[in-house]
C-alpha cells in the first residue's frame, strides 16, 4: 500500500506570536473559570495587601512604639499590643486568602487541563485519516504528554506568580514611593540593571533551551527508531555503529542543555547580589538621609524601606524566572491549538440508516432491531422522503482519486458489485487495492467520478451511518486495551456475552480464545501484544461478525492465517460472506478463487476483470502473476 | 538502586562536588550581610558614625560580589554536573540496551524503553541539579540563620527553632500524604496515555466502526479521574505555602512583641531587632526550599527505579571464554532440543527437535500459525538460548561461537522487518559496512529490489523515511532480503520474508538463490506452499513438534498435515497448480 509522502510530517511550530497564544489560552481557561479567576485576583490582592500592612509595620514599631517607649520611663506597652493585634488580623485575612486562591487554582489548573485533554481527544476523534497519515504518531503523542505538563506548570505555577508579583510590584512600589522619593529612584536604577541582565541571560538560555528541545527531539526519534529496530541491529551486529551515532545526538543534547541551564541557573545568583547591592545602596544613602533628618526621613523609615526594597527586587526576580516557563507552554499551547485548528472531517451527507420492516409491500421505518436496513433519504429538492432497502449495491463510476491532488493514484475505476457478490483486487502491492477499499467507507474523498451505494452516492449518506453498513476487517490489527470480549463486541455494542462467543466460533478465534488464561475476560494490553498476529486478525475478523454489515470489506483479512487455518476459517467466512456484498483483498490467490468477479489491478488502473476461469483463459496478467511465471514489478 | 545510577556521574563527580560548596560559600555571604546591616544600623545610624556605615557598606558589596561568584559558579557547575549526568546515564542505558539479548528485549516495550530514555532521565536530571544545588544549600541556610540568630539573641533565636521544628514535621506529613496521591496517579496518567496511543495507532478501526463517541466517552472518563486524583494531591500540596505564611507571621509579630520589650530593658538593639526579623524570612525560605528538594525527589523516585532497571538487566547470553571465531560451513544439527521463552513455564514452546541439515541445502518451513517456526530458527543464530539439548552450526555448538561471527554468518530476514532512516545504500550497507556500490547492487539484483529501485527518481539514494513508510510492504521484504544477502552468509533464514511479495516475484528470488548462491543453506518459512514446494527438503511443524522432514513428493504421500496444507492451496486450481509447480 502506497502512503502519500509524509511531507507535512513536522509538527513543529515555530512560535511567531507567543502574545496571541498566550491571549487565546487566557480565554480558554476563562471560558468556564471566569469567576474563579476574578476570585483568585481578588484573593492574590489581599494576600500582598496584607503582606505590605506587615512590612508597614515594622516603621510603625520601631518610630511610633519602640522610639517613644525608650525615651520615657514607665512605657505603656497596651497600644503596641493593640497594633500588634490589628496586624495579626490583615496577616490572618493574607494566610486564609494565599489558602483560597491556592485551591480554587486547583479547579482552575486541573480542570483546564481536563477540558484541553478532553477538548483534544474529542476533536482528534474527528479527524480525517489523512491527518493521521501526515502526522507522526510520536508527535500527536507528545502533545498530550509533554505540552499538556509544560501547561500545567504554566498554569498553576507561573500565572498566579506573576499576578502575585504584579500586583506587589504595584503596591510596593506605592508604598516606597510615600516613603521616600529618592530611595524609590536608586532602587529603581538597581532595578533597572537586573531586568537588563534578565534579558540578556533569558535571551541566551531561550536560544540554548529551543536548541535542547530541537536536539531531545533528534535523541527522541533516534531512540525511537532503533528501540523499534533493535531486533535488527541484533541480527547484523550493528551494535558499536548505533552506538556511535547514539554518542553524537546525545553529546550535541548536553551541550545544549549544559548551556541553557547554565545561563538560567546564574540568573538567580546575579539578580539576588544585585538585589543585595541595592540594599546597600539603600542603607548607605538612607541611612546618611536619616543621619541628617533629610525631608523627616527616619530610622524606622528606613527600616521599612529596607523590607519593601527586598519585596521589590524578589518579585521582579521571580518573573524572570517564570519567563522561560511561559514561553516554552507558549510553544505548547500552539501546538496544542494547532491540532484544536485541523479541520475536521466534513460530512455533508444527510442520508441515515434505519431499522426497517415490511408493511403493505412497502418499507417502512420502525425502532426494533429487525435485521432489515433502510437508506432514509429526506431529498433536498422537494422535502420527500423515501426509504431504499439496503441491499449492498456498490457502483464506482469512473473514479480518479489522489492523496495529493497532483498525484493521481486511481484512474477511471469503474466497478458494479451486485447485492451479494463476492469482488476480489488482486495486484502486486502498491497498485491501488487497499486505496479502493479506503473510498468506499470514505476514509478518503475521491477528485473525480462518482460511487453509489444502492443508488446513492455516498456523498449524500452521513458518514456515520455508511461505515455502520460496511464491516471492514483491516491489513493490520489494532486491538484495545481490555478483555477479548470488549475487543470483539467494538463491532456491536450491545451483543450479548452469546452473540460475542457466536460470532468466535464463526470466525474460529473461540478455540484459542478459550485457552486464553482466563478465556473470554483475558485482558488484551499494548495492542494485544501477547497474541500473534494469526489470532489478532481472528478477532478482527469475529469483530467484523458481530456487526453483521450488509457489505464487508476484507482487506488482507487472512493473510497472516496459514492456510490450513484459514480452511478452518473459511467455513465461517463463507458463511460470514453469504448474502453479503464482500470485497477481499488478498495475495493469495486461493483466497480469491471463488469470487464472483476479479478484479486486477496495476499502477491505480484496473486492467483485467472477470471470474477466475474468464480470467485463465484470457492468459494475461491474473495468469501469469497465478502460475508465478509473471515477470513483473 | 541509587548507587546503580550514581556510579554514572564518572567525570562531572568534580563538578557534582563543588556546586554544594560553592552553594554553601553563597548561603554564608547571604547570612553575614543581615549581621553587617545590624552594625550599620546600631553602630553606623545610632551612632551617628558615618564613617562606620561606609566601612562596614563596602564589606557588604564584597559579600555580595563574593556571594554573586559563588552564586554563579554554583549555578554553572550544577548544570554542568546534571545535563553531564543525564548524558552518561543515557548513554549507559542505550549501551546496555545494546547487550540485550531477543529474551531482554521481549522484556520491555519499545514505548517503555523510549520514555526511560527520555523523560526519566529527564526528571532525573532536574532532581539532580536540585540536590545539588539545594540539598546542601537549605540545611546550610537554616543552621547558619540559626547561628546568627542565636548569636544576637538566645531567647528570640529559640522561638526561630521551635517554629522550624513545628513547621518541618508538619510539611513532611503533608508531604507525604501528597507523595501517596501522587503516586497512585502516575499509573492512572500513563494508561490515559496508551488510550491516545491506541486510537491514534488504531483510528482506522475506530473510525471504520464508528466507534468515535464511545472512545471519546472512554477517554473522558479516565481524564475525569485523573482529575480528582490529582485534585485530591494537590489539595495537600498547597496547604505549604499558607502554611509557610502562617508560620513566618507568627514569627514576625511574636518577635515584634518581645523584641519591643527587649529593646527597652536594653537587652537588644534596634538594628539587631530587624536583623533577626530577616534571618527569621531566610530561614522559612529555605525550608520552603527544601520541602520543594523532597517533592522532586519523590517525583522521581520512580524514575530512578526504571532506569536502574535497565542499566541493571543483563542480558540472558554471555559471549564464550574462548569463542570461536570461524564458521566452517553452514550445516545446522538440532540435538534434542526444548525451548521455552520463559524458563518457569511448564509448557515448553520446542519439544524434543532432533534435525540435521547438510551445509547448501534448502530448507522449507510450513506449519500452522503458532508452531513454533520462528522460535525454531532463532535457535541458530542464538538469538536465544535453548533450555535443553544443543544446536550446532557449522559442526559447532552455537553457544561457543563469537556472537558477531555466529549472526555474520547466519544471516535472518526477521518476520517484522525494519528499515532504518537513510538512503537505500545506507539501509543495504548494514550488512556489510564496506560493501561498494556494485555490490549492493548485485545483492538487490538477487532480491528483486533492483527493479523497483531504478525507478525511483533517486535510485539507490532514495531516502527511507523512519520504518521504511514510503516503500510498500513487498518492496520493503525485498530490501530487507538484500541486506541480509549483502552479509554473504554461510547460512540464509527468510521468515516469512517475502509474504508480501507477489508469488511471480517471489519465484525468481527463489531461483536466484538457487542459480547465485548454491552453497549457502538456505532455509525459508513460508505460509505458501509455491514458495518451499521445490526445496530439497521441507520441514513440517506442528505444536512445537517435528511432524515430517522430507522432499514434496514424499510429505504428499506420508504427511497428512502437509496433504491438506497443499490441497487448501491448491484446490480446484487443476492443470494450472501442477504446472506451476514444475
Amino acid at each position: 500500500m502506497a502512503m502519500n509522502p509524509r511531507e507535512m510530517r513536522g509538527m513543529k511550530s515555530n512560535l511567531e506570536n507567543p502574545g496571541k497564544v498566550f491571549k487565546r489560552l487566557m480565554a480558554y481557561v476563562f471560558r468556564h473559570y471566569k469567576i474563579h479567576f476574578a476570585l483568585v485576583v481578588v484573593l492574590i490582592f489581599l494576600g500582598v495587601i496584607a503582606n505590605v500592612q506587615g512590612t508597614m509595620f515594622m516603621q510603625k514599631l520601631i518610630d511610633d512604639y519602640i522610639t517613644p517607649f525608650l525615651l520615657s520611663d514607665t512605657p505603656n506597652f497596651s497600644p503596641l499590643a493593640h497594633a500588634i493585634g490589628k496586624v495579626a488580623v490583615f496577616y490572618a485575612v493574607g494566610v486564609v486568602s494565599v489558602y483560597l486562591y491556592n485551591r480554587i487554582m486547583i479547579y482552575v489548573t486541573q480542570g483546564t487541563l481536563r477540558d484541553l485533554r478532553n477538548d483534544l481527544f474529542t476533536h482528534m476523534e474527528k479527524l480525517p485519516i489523512r491527518y493521521f497519515d501526515t502526522h507522526a504518531h510520536g508527535d500527536i503523542m507528545s502533545i498530550y504528554t509533554n505540552d499538556i505538563d509544560t501547561l500545567r506548570q504554566m498554569i498553576s505555577q507561573s500565572i498566579p506568580q506573576v499576578l502575585n508579583s504584579g500586583i506587589t510590584i504595584i503596591s510596593v512600589f506605592i508604598s516606597m514611593l510615600v516613603l521616600n522619593i529618592p530611595l524609590t529612584c536608586v532602587t529603581l536604577i538597581m532595578v533597572g540593571i537586573m531586568l537588563l541582565c534578565t534579558k540578556k541571560a533569558t535571551g541566551q538560555s531561550g536560544r540554548y533551551f529551543l536548541m535542547q528541545q530541537k536536539n531531545l527531539g533528534a535523541v527522541n526519534g533516534y531512540i525511537e527508531e532503533m528501540m523499534n529496530g533493535q531486533k535488527v541491529v541484533k541480527v547484523f551486529c550493528h551494535e558499536e555503529e548505533s552506538k556511535e551515532k547514539f554518542r553524537e545526538l546525545n553529546d550535541a543534547l548536553y551541550v545544549s542543555a549544559d548551556r541553557a541551564n547554565t545561563f538560567s541557573n546564574i540568573l538567580g545568583p546575579i539578580n539576588a547580589q544585585l538585589g543585595n547591592v541595592s540594599y546597600v545602596l539603600c542603607a548607605i544613602v538612607g541611612g546618611a538621609l536619616a543621619l541628617n533628618g533629610v525631608g523627616g526621613f527616619t530610622l524606622g523609615g528606613l527600616a521599612s524601606f529596607l523590607t519593601f526594597n527586598k519585596s521589590f527586587s524578589m518579585p521582579i526576580n521571580q518573573v524572570s524566572m517564570q519567563l522561560n516557563a511561559i514561553v516554552m507552554a507558549m510553544a505548547g499551547a500552539d501546538r496544542i491549538f494547532t491540532l484544536l485548528d485541523e479541520e475536521v472531517e466534513a460530512d455533508n451527507g444527510y442520508v441515515t440508516l434505519v431499522n426497517a420492516k415490511e408493511e403493505n409491500g412497502k418499507l417502512v421505518p420502525t425502532e426494533e432491531r429487525t435485521g432489515r436496513w433502510a437508506w432514509k433519504h429526506t431529498h433536498q429538492a422537494d422535502g420527500t422522503t423515501d426509504y431504499v432497502e439496503v441491499k449492498g449495491n456498490v457502483v464506482f463510476n469512473d473514479v480518479d482519486f489522489g492523496y495529493t491532488d497532483e498525484k493521481i493514484v486511481l484512474h477511471n475505476v469503474k466497478l458494479y458489485a451486485e447485492p451479494g457478490q463476492k469482488i476480489a483486487f488482486v495486484g502486486s502491492t502498491g497498485a491501488g487495492k487497499t486505496t479502493i477499499t479506503n473510498l468506499i467507507n470514505r476514509f478518503y474523498d475521491i477528485q473525480d467520478g462518482k460511487i453509489r451505494y444502492d443508488g446513492i452516492n455516498i456523498n449524500k449518506i452521513k458518514k456515520a451511518d455508511l461505515r455502520w453498513s460496511l464491516g471492514i476487517v483491516l491489513q493490520d490489527t489494532h486491538l484495545f486495551t481490555g478483555t477479548v470480549m470488549e475487543n470483539i463486541r467494538f463491532g456491536k455494542l450491545d451483543a450479548t456475552d452469546e452473540e460475542v462467543i457466536a460470532a468466535a466460533k464463526l470466525a474460529n478465534a473461540d478455540g484459542f480464545i478459550k485457552r486464553l488464561p482466563e478465556g473470554y475476560d483475558t485482558m488484551l494490553s499494548g495492542d494485544g501484544a501477547n497474541l500473534s498476529q494469526g489470532q489478532r486478525q481472528l478477532l478482527a475478523i469475529a469483530r467484523a461478525a458481530i456487526a453483521d454489515p450488509p457489505v464487508l470489506i476484507l482487506d488482507e483479512a487472512t493473510s497472516s492465517i496459514d492456510t490450513r487455518t484459514e480452511r478452518i476459517v473459511q467455513e465461517g467466512m463463507d458463511r460470514l460472506m453469504s448474502g453479503r456484498t464482500t470485497f477481499v483483498i488478498a495475495h493469495r490467490l486461493s483466497t480469491v478463487r471463488n469470487s464472483d468477479c476479479i478484479m486486477v489491478l496495476e499502477q491505480g488502473r484496473i486492467i483485467e476483470r472477470g471470474t477466475h476461469d474468464q480470467l485463465i483463459e484470457e492468459k494475461g496478467k491474473y495468469y501469469q502473476l497465478y502460475t508465478g511465471n509473471a515477470i513483473s514489478a | 538502586m541509587l548507587s546503580v545510577l550514581l556510579k554514572e556521574v564518572k567525570e562531572f563527580k568534580r563538578a557534582s562536588i563543588v556546586t554544594p560548596l560553592f552553594m554553601i560559600l553563597e548561603v554564608m555571604m547571604e547570612m553575614v550581610i543581615p549581621f553587617l546591616m545590624a552594625s550599620i544600623i546600631d553602630e553606623g545610624v545610632n551612632a551617628g558614625d558615618i564613617r562606620h556605615i561606609y566601612k562596614v557598606g563596602g564589606f557588604m558589596v564584597i559579600a555580595a560580589l563574593v556571594g554573586l561568584f559563588a552564586g554563579m559558579a554554583g549555578g554553572r557547575f550544577g548544570a554542568k554536573a546534571s545535563a553531564g549526568f543525564a548524558r552518561n546515564l543515557r548513554e549507559a542505558m542505550f549501551n546496555n540496551i545494546q547487550t540485550f539479548s531477543f529474551a531482554n528485549i521481549d522484556k520491555y516495550s519499545t514505548a517503555g524503553l523510549v520514555t526511560r530514555l527520555t523523560t526519566d532521565v529527564t526528571n532525573i536530571q532536574n532532581a539532580y541539579q536540585m540536590v545539588l544545588r539545594m540539598f546542601m544549600r537549605a540545611p546550610a541556610s537554616i543552621i547558619c540563620a540559626m547561628a546568627m540568630a542565636f548569636l544576637i539573641n538566645k531567647r528570640l533565636a529559640s522561638i526561630y527553632l521551635a517554629a522550624v521544628l513545628i513547621l518541618g514535621s508538619i510539611l513532611f506529613l503533608l508531604l507525604r500524604r501528597a507523595t501517596k496521591y501522587f503516586q497512585m496517579a502516575f499509573p492512572k496518567y500513563d494508561d490515559l496515555n496508551a488510550s491516545v496511543q491506541e486510537n491514534v495507532s488504531a483510528i482506522r478501526a475506530v473510525k471504520a466502526y464508528v466507534r468515535e463517541e464511545e472512545e471519546t466517552s472512554k477517554f473522558r472518563k479516565a481524564s475525569e479521574n485523573i482529575y480528582k486524583i490529582f485534585v485530591r494531591a494537590e489539595k495537600n500540596v498547597i496547604l505549604n505555602a499558607p502554611l509557610m505564611q502562617f508560620t513566618v507571621y507568627t514569627c514576625i509579630l511574636l518577635i515584634s512583641w518581645m523584641g519591643a520589650k527587649m529593646i527597652v530593658s536594653s537587652s537588644l538593639t534596634t538594628g539587631e531587632l530587624m536583623s533577626l526579623l530577616a534571618y527569621c524570612m531566610n530561614i522559612l525560605m529555605s525550608l520552603m526550599m527544601l520541602s520543594m528538594v523532597f517533592v522532586m525527589i519523590s517525583m522521581s523516585s520512580a524514575s530512578v527505579r526504571r532506569v536502574s532497571e535497565v542499566l541493571t538487566e543483563e542480558s540472558t547470553l554471555k559471549n564464550p571464554e574462548k569463542p570461536i571465531m570461524e564458521v566452517p560451513d553452514g550445516s545446522i544439527e538440532f540435538r534434542e532440543v526444548d525451548f521455552a521463552y520463559n524458563k518457569e513455564c511448564a509448557a515448553p514452546v520446542l519439544l524434543a527437535i532432533d534435525l540435521s541439515i547438510h551445509s547448501g541445502e534448502t530448507i522449507g518451513i510450513l506449519g500452522a500459525t503458532g508452531s513454533a517456526k520462528t522460535s525454531l530458527v532463532n535457535l541458530i543464530s542464538r538469538l536465544y538460548d535453548v533450555t535443553a539439548g544443543e544446536v550446532l552450526v557449522g559442526g559447532h555448538n552455537v553457544k561457543d561461537y563469537d556472537m558477531e561471527t555466529l549472526r555474520n554468518q547466519v544471516s535472518v530476514v526477521l518476520q517484522n522487518n525494519v528499515l532504518f532512516s537513510g538512503t537505500i545504500l545506507d539501509n543495504l550497507r548494514w550488512g556489510d559496512k564496506n560493501a561498494t556500490d556494485e555490490e549492493c547492487i548485485e545483492a538487490c539484483r538477487l532480491a528483486c529490489a533492483d527493479e523497483f529501485i531504478q525507478k525511483f527518481p533517486d535510485g539507490y539514494h532514495t531516502h527511507i523515511e523512519q520504518g521504511g513508510t514510503n516503500v510498500s510492504g513487498g518492496q520493503k521484504q525485498r530490501l530487507c532480503i538484500a541486506r541480509a544477502l549483502l552479509k554473504k552468509p554461510k547460512i540464509l533464514i527468510l521468515d516469512d520474508s517475502t509474504s508480501a511479495v507477489d508469488t511471480a516475484t517471489d519465484a525468481r528470488i527463489r531461483r536466484a538463490f538457487r542459480e547465485e548462491i548454491p552453497n549457502t543453506t538456505k532455509i525459508i518459512i513460508s505460509q505458501r506452499i509455491s514458495s518451499i514446494q521445490d526445496a530439497d527438503r521441507i520441514l513440517v511443524m506442528n505444536d512445537g513438534c517435528v511432524d515430517g522432514f522430507a522432499s514434496h513428493e514424499e510429505l504428499l504421500e506420508t504427511n497428512d498435515i502437509y496433504r491438506e496444507i497443499y490441497e487448501s492451496q491448491t484446490q480446484g486450481g487443476g492443470d494450472f497448480d501442477e504446472k506451476a509447480g514444475e
